[in-house]
This record gives structure tokens, sequence and C-alpha cells, in this order.
């Protein structure tokens, strides 16, 4: 899949075309299928590389839609694997059949949106259009709803009632619920032969990471290099989507094929270190602090320390080694150690809970010295004393 | 220099005055718009751009919605105390104030999910609709199903909307244990000192010359860059400061041109105006009269200078009693208070490592007896424990000037904190005539 994708882009814009209004009624057309494509996640004709799972898929659904049996299914796989790819392509196969289209219900529920059993319960009663709905609202309490639920799927049989899909999204999040009560119910139904019910779960945990073949994709090396590097981060399609989407944002009138360049621009964009961008964006004094809170760290071995700690680091630098800073009034050095708390680049303790003079409350750096010596480098027209400061081992 | 957007969905016209009101962020607004694409086509279902404040992500993404008149909802999660005013405020300006009073009471996600599902049906959306939510640190504090949620709106409603994110904090510190769909990063970089420059001059007055207004911004930057770089500090403080600024120039004591004149006039006070109103120690209202008022610098009386306090005589004491009990270990007790101490090993009175002073470390509690012994020991008069003298003391702890550790309804023996700083108490110890300095250990 990621094969036929990624050639689909490199190669398709490369026609010859007389005009310009032209090339670019070309390009939004191929803008907009490649959009839908990353972002949208329109369904592929068939799902690749999953040919066992889906037929299997697809037969236990259509047993349960066209023959009438029970059956329960979860489908487990690392987030952005494509379960819910298969599950649609298998729905929508079976959606063809004219007899499955008439008679199978459907509800769809996900363990995001329907936090606890009395809002799924709610929720299957409505899509179910029982009659304890009237417009939108659902009638009675979660006792009355759960029994005319089960009553309603237990009145029929193999003959007479349609049979029902259960798609539970987020599985695991269903498993939390109180007594997981819902689940119990809905798997008991699906055991006992009564209206036929299919229960099927998708869930990315308990599951272990599946190797992608990133085999040559493109000529160019350093893309490759590219691509094999965020395979090994992240193996799912998700993170492919999105390098693709930055460097099809790029393509326009002016440039429109996809170049190596673009892929590596759009690779810096996504692969930048966050904590350095912000750390290269504090003022000379926030600097100042954190090497002093660095040297602390080192000093100490990671100890938790306090504002007053920092500021006496932070005076004997002034009165010992520096020329260019000038010696900032407490209350002044105060507002930057709140500035840096407020960026959570230090965390108190404790949670900042009790009656601790400001001070003196306890604070950790989450930074590394790696971190800070890297920021260090980046720092737009750092003083040399600060520098020298920063490097020196003690004091 | 960039050339100006480009977009072949928007017209040239509108695209060039958005970039005019947006000066040094062209490469970004650039960046978002070929994400956002043509109005019909998909996005991203999430994007959340990060940056230090004041440099411009709220601005530059609302102008480019207002101007190209995209359908949006705007919300500051500040404002949002519960997730259902979120919801509200997305479903009142998505589709009218009909779809908002559905709502149930505490609606959860699930119920806003269903009616807009409800409404995007009878309305689909002909171009991508954006919800943008400020602030968006705060929802990591709402329920836990929240964040995950708006990440993947897109596909839980199953319509052409996009959840833009905007904050200060980088991403991983948002990032839910479970994992959710990770949103698209964009990082909005800091302004550079001449950015910053060209930005500030855009404000200057019409009765002053551009230059004079960019050498006042220059100095302006000379003293406060240093500590801040906050775009809207920085504009706040030239605003207030630059009638003074001008002030030699209406006398007629200046002309434009004596630049060093100028800068001798006004850099005193922008260090001043660090000190107080950068603090907020004085209101910008305080500044202001302070200037048209006074010729020569007085001290502005701030917020937190509480010097001024004025105490009864033994209360001074009973600060200065507990601060020694707060700061000093209680087994230095006997050598500082006691008059006959008789030989005390040296050994193990020195402090050994710098960190273990008290004084970075912080005051500790002490029960009341020790309170009283040393306020006996260090008051020069002979004084009877009398009810006013204990009442005294819970004026203090009123006062915050004392803190009460443990339990409100511990009254046998109720332990304190002193939560003065050593500027303070060396002040009130002046007025008494105590010299403080000498009882204290950590300057043995």
């Amino acid at each position: 899949m990621l094969h036929k994708c990624f050639k689909c882009i490199l190669t398709c814009p490369m026609l010859f075309v007389s005009s310009d209004t032209y090339m670019a009624f070309y390009l939004l057309q191929v803008q907009r299928i490649m959009r839908e494509r990353f972002c949208h996640q329109k369904l592929p004709d068939k799902p690749y590389g999953l040919d066992s799972q889906y037929k299997h898929l697809l037969e236990l659904l259509r047993r349960t839609a066209v023959h009438g049996e029970s059956n329960s299914v979860l489908i487990v796989g690392p987030r952005g694997a494509g379960k819910t790819m298969l599950l649609r392509c298998a729905l929508r196969e079976l959606l063809e059949l004219q007899e499955v289209k008439k008679n199978v219900l459907q509800v769809h529920l996900s363990g995001l949106l329907q936090t606890d059993d009395r809002i799924a319960l709610k929720e299957i009663t409505r899509q179910l259009h029982l009659e304890n709905v009237v417009g939108d609202k659902v009638f009675g309490s979660f006792a009355e709803n759960l029994v005319f639920l089960l009553e309603a799927l237990k009145k029929g049989d193999k003959s007479s009632s349609r049979p029902v899909f259960f798609i539970l999204d987020e599985f695991d999040l269903f498993a939390h619920h109180k007594n997981q009560t819902l689940l119990y119910n809905l798997l008991d139904v699906s055991q006992s032969a009564q209206a036929p019910v299919a229960v099927v779960g998708l869930t990315c945990r308990l599951v272990g990471l599946s190797p992608t073949d990133t085999s040559k994709l493109c000529e160019d090396k350093s893309v490759e290099e590219i691509l094999q590097k965020s395979f090994n981060c992240s193996k799912d399609f998700r993170s492919l989507h999105l390098l693709l989407l930055l460097a099809l944002s790029r393509v326009s009138v002016s440039n429109p094929t996809v170049r190596a360049a673009d892929i590596l621009e759009a690779n810096r964009m996504s692969a930048a270190d966050s904590k350095a961008n912000i750390l290269h964006g504090l003022s000379i004094l926030e600097l100042c602090l954190i090497i002093a809170m660095k040297h602390l760290n080192d000093i100490y071995e990671g100890e938790p320390f306090n504002f007053q700690m920092v500021h006496n680091e932070f005076k004997k630098f002034i009165q010992r080694k520096s020329h260019s800073i000038h010696n900032f009034e407490k209350p002044v050095v105060i507002k930057a150690f709140e500035h840096l708390l407020q960026l959570e680049l230090i965390r108190p303790v404790d949670g900042g809970v009790c009656k601790v003079q400001r001070e003196y409350q306890l604070m950790r750096l989450m930074l590394d010295h790696t971190q800070v010596m890297e920021a260090l480098q980046r720092y737009p027209q750092c003083p040399t004393d600060v520098r020298q400061w920063a490097v020196s081992s003690f004091g | 220099m960039l050339a100006g957007l480009q977009c072949p969905g928007y017209p040239e016209a509108k695209l060039s005055s958005v970039s005019e009101r947006l000066p040094c962020r062209e490469g970004q607004a650039g960046t978002l718009l070929a994400l956002m694409g043509e109005p019909e086509q998909y996005c991203f279902p999430s994007i959340f751009i990060y940056g230090h404040r004041a440099t411009g992500k709220s601005h530059v993404i609302l102008t480019l919605l207002k101007e190209l008149e995209v359908p949006h909802a705007a919300v500051s999660c500040v404002e949002c105390v519960s997730a259902g005013l979120l919801f509200e405020q997305v479903l009142l300006a998505m589709f009218g104030s009909e779809s908002a009073t559905l709502l149930p009471r505490s609606p959860s996600l699930s119920d806003f999910v269903r009616i807009y599902r409800q409404f995007c049906a009878q309305e689909p959306a002909q171009q991508t609709r954006y919800i943008v939510l400020e602030r968006a640190e705060l929802l990591r504090d709402m329920e836990a199903n929240l964040l995950p949620g708006l990440l993947r709106l897109q596909e839980l409603v199953d319509d052409n909307v996009t959840v833009i994110l905007l904050s200060e904090i980088v991403w991983d510190k948002f990032r839910p244990n479970t994992g959710c769909f990770e949103p698209l990063l964009l990082h909005f970089p800091d302004y550079t000192k001449a950015e910053l420059l060209q930005i500030l001059s855009l404000d200057s007055n019409p009765s002053y010359s551009p230059e004079l207004y960019s050498s006042y911004i220059n100095i302006l930057l000379g003293v406060f860059y240093s500590v801040c770089r906050d775009l809207r500090e920085l504009r706040h403080l030239a605003a207030l400061n630059f009638p003074k600024f001008c002030e030699p120039l209406e006398k007629g004591e200046a002309k434009e041109s004596d630049t060093h004149k100028l800068w001798r006039n006004i850099e005193p006070h922008l260090k001043r105006a660090m000190q107080t109103v950068y603090l907020r120690e004085v209101s910008s209202v305080q500044w202001e009269q302070q200037q048209m008022e006074e010729k020569e610098a007085t001290a502005l009386r701030g917020l937190s200078a509480h010097a001024h306090v004025e105490l009864p005589y033994y209360s001074k004491f009973l600060l200065i009693a507990a601060y020694l009990a707060s700061y000093n270990p209680a087994r230095t007790d006997r050598r500082f208070f006691l008059k006959h101490h008789g030989k005390i090993k040296k050994t193990n009175f020195l402090k050994k490592h710098e960190k273990t002073s008290n004084h970075l470390l912080g005051p500790k509690p002490f029960p009341l007896d020790r309170l009283l012994a040393i306020f006996y020991s260090v008051v020069d008069s002979r004084v009877a424990p009398t009810a006013s003298v204990f009442s005294q003391i819970s004026s203090l702890v009123t006062l915050q000037l004392l803190t009460q550790v443990g339990h409100d309804d511990q009254l046998d023996s109720p332990k304190y904190k002193c939560a003065v700083s050593l500027d303070f108490i060396s002040a009130i110890s002046r007025t008494v005539s105590f010299d403080i300095v000498r009882y204290l250990y950590d300057f043995l």
C-alpha cells in the first residue's frame, strides 16, 4: 500500500502541459485526491496486505447477517495499522448484498464518546430506534433501559428478528466501565442463540509492533534514509501520511512536483525538537536561570531545588564571572522564574500544594544536560561569559 | 523578503491585505495556508501550533480565517470552566443558536458529537470548517476523553472539520498515556530583536518622526530585551513611557537629534519602570500620574513593599524571635540565648556544606514554647506572659508574617513558621536597635 501510494505521488504530476490554467486545474485534482487519502482516511478499494484477516472478518460478519449466527470478534493492532479501515471495507462489501442491506441493524459505539454504561446504553437505544426513544430523548432509568434492550434482543430468533452488528471502537475503554455491565450483557446475548448479534471490538492495547518493509521506495538516497528513520520511530501509516501531507502542501503551480527537497523540508518540520524551539525564545535572564539550575543538578545530583538556591547560584555568577549581565533585582528574577514555571520547564515536586513561600517551594528541572547544552549552541547572540559559565563544571 | 501569500482558492486582493496585517509572520502564514489548501479539500484532522506567548499564533490564524471568510469557531479554553461551555460555543458558532439549545445539562462529548452529526447532515460542509482552541493546555485538566476525542473529531462526526490547538506548552506534555491521534505540529518561532524593532515601530505617534520612535524603541529594547521578549509587555511599556521620553522635546530643552540627552533623560526612568510597572507593583494609571506630577525621582510605593507596616514594640520582638526560631537549628539556641552557656565544641557547630544554609532551604516550623523562650531572652525588659502577648502572636498570623503549620484544631502545641524575608526582618530589627545578624547561625 505504501509502495503504491508513494509511487503515485512521485509519478503522477509529471505531465508536460501547455497552459498554466490546465496545470492549476490538474494540480487541484491531484491535491484533492491526495488529501482525501491522507487527511480523510478515504477507504481504498481493498485493504492491502491484510488479505487473510479481511477474509476471516468478512466471513464472520456474513454468517451473522445471512445465516443468523451470533459471533464476537476483537480486532487488535497498533494505532494507525488499519483496523478501522479493515472493518469499514468489510462492511462496505457486505452491504452490497441486497438482503444484508435491508435487514442488518448497525450500532456504532466509541469508548472515547460513550465513557460509561449509562451513556452507552442510551446511545444503543437511540441507534436501534427502540420504542422508548422519542426524537432524541431516551426515557427511563438505566435499569429500565437495559431490561428493555435485552428483551428486544432476546425476543427474536433466527427466522424472525433482524441481525444486529455492535461495533465497539476503543474497546479497551469499555472494559474500564464500572462492573463492565454492558459488555457482559452484550457478549452474553451473543452467546445465547437468540437474536443474531455480532460484537466487533477494535483496540490497540495488548499488542507488539509488526515490522514494515521499506524496500526501495524511491531513488533518492536521502529520502530513503528519512523514510527508514521515520519507520524506525513509528511503524504506522499515520506518521507517513503526515510527512507526505507536509510535502504535498508545498506543491503549487510554481512548484508542481514533489521533489526530494520537499520531503526533506517536511521531515525537518515534523522532527523538530519542540523543547529546543521553546528554549530558543527565552530571554537572557531566563537562560541564565536554566544554566544555574543545570549547575545545581550537576552538583547535587538531581535533588530538587528552590528559587533561593537558584538565585544564589545566579548571584555568584554575576559577582564573580559576568560583565555583560546586569544585577537584576530579586522580584525581576522571580518573574523570570515564574515564566519558566508557566512554560512547564520546571515543575514543583509535590504539585505545589502546601503553604510554602514561593521562594522556598521545591522544584525539578524538566530538561536534561544535553538539551540545555544544545539549546545554548543554538541560542542567538549568546554572551560569551554566559556560555563559558554553562560549560564550566563548578560554580 | 518573501513574496506575497499565494493560494489558488482565495482572491489575490484578500491575500495581500492579510499579509499586510501579519508583519514578520509571512512564513508561518504561508505554511498554514498551504496546509489549509483549497476550501473544499480536506485538511489534516488536527493541527497543534505552539510557541511562546505573543508570537502571533492566535493573531495569524484568526486573521486568516476571518479575512478569508472561512467558517470557523474560535474558543479560548480559559473561558470554558466545563466542557459544556466549550461545546456550546462551538455549536453556536458553527450552526447557530438552535443547535446550542439542544445540548442537555452538563453535556458529554457523546452529546456534542450526536448534535453535530445531526446538524451537519442538514447542512453539509461546502468548505473545511475550523475549530480553533486557544490555551489548549487547559484541555488536559478537563475530562480525560475530551482531548483525544477532539483530535479525531473529523472521524467521529464524519465531516470536513479540522481542530486547531494553540498553546505555549510543547506537545510532549499533552500526549495521553494511552496514546491518541497525533496532530500536525507547527512551531511559531520567537521574534528576533530586529523583528521586534520592526513591529514595535509600527505603533509610532504621528506627531513625531518615525526615526525618533525607532531610536526610542532601541533604547527600550536595550533596557528590557535581556529580561523580557514578550511583544505585548514591550508594547505596553513603550506606550506608557513614550510621553516621558518626549518631555524634553515638548519643553524645548532638546531637539530630535539630541539622542544622547534624550537617552540620559529616559534611561533611569525605564530602570525604575522595570522595578515597578513591569512587576505590576503599581498600576499603569499610577505610573502615568507619577510621571506627570513629580519632577524628582521619589520611591513609588509598590504592593509588596510592606516595610511600612507599623508593628507594636513587643510584636516586633516576637517576629524577631520567630525568625530566629525558624532559621536557627534548635541545638544552637543554648549558645545564642543563654547568658552562661559554658563550653561548646566547635567541630559540631560549624556548618559543613553551603547547601544546608537555612536561608536557602527555607524556614523550619517551631513550637510555641520555643518561640516564647527565645522571646523572653531577646526582649530587654521583663515581660509577663499575659494574654496580650499571646494575642499579638495571633495577629502576626493574621498579617501573614507568621504561618501556622499543622491542623487548626490542634490547641495544645501549635507550630508556626516565619514568613518574612531577611531584608524585612533586618529593617524591623534596626528600628528596635537589635543586631539580628549576630544571632543568626548562617552568618557565624
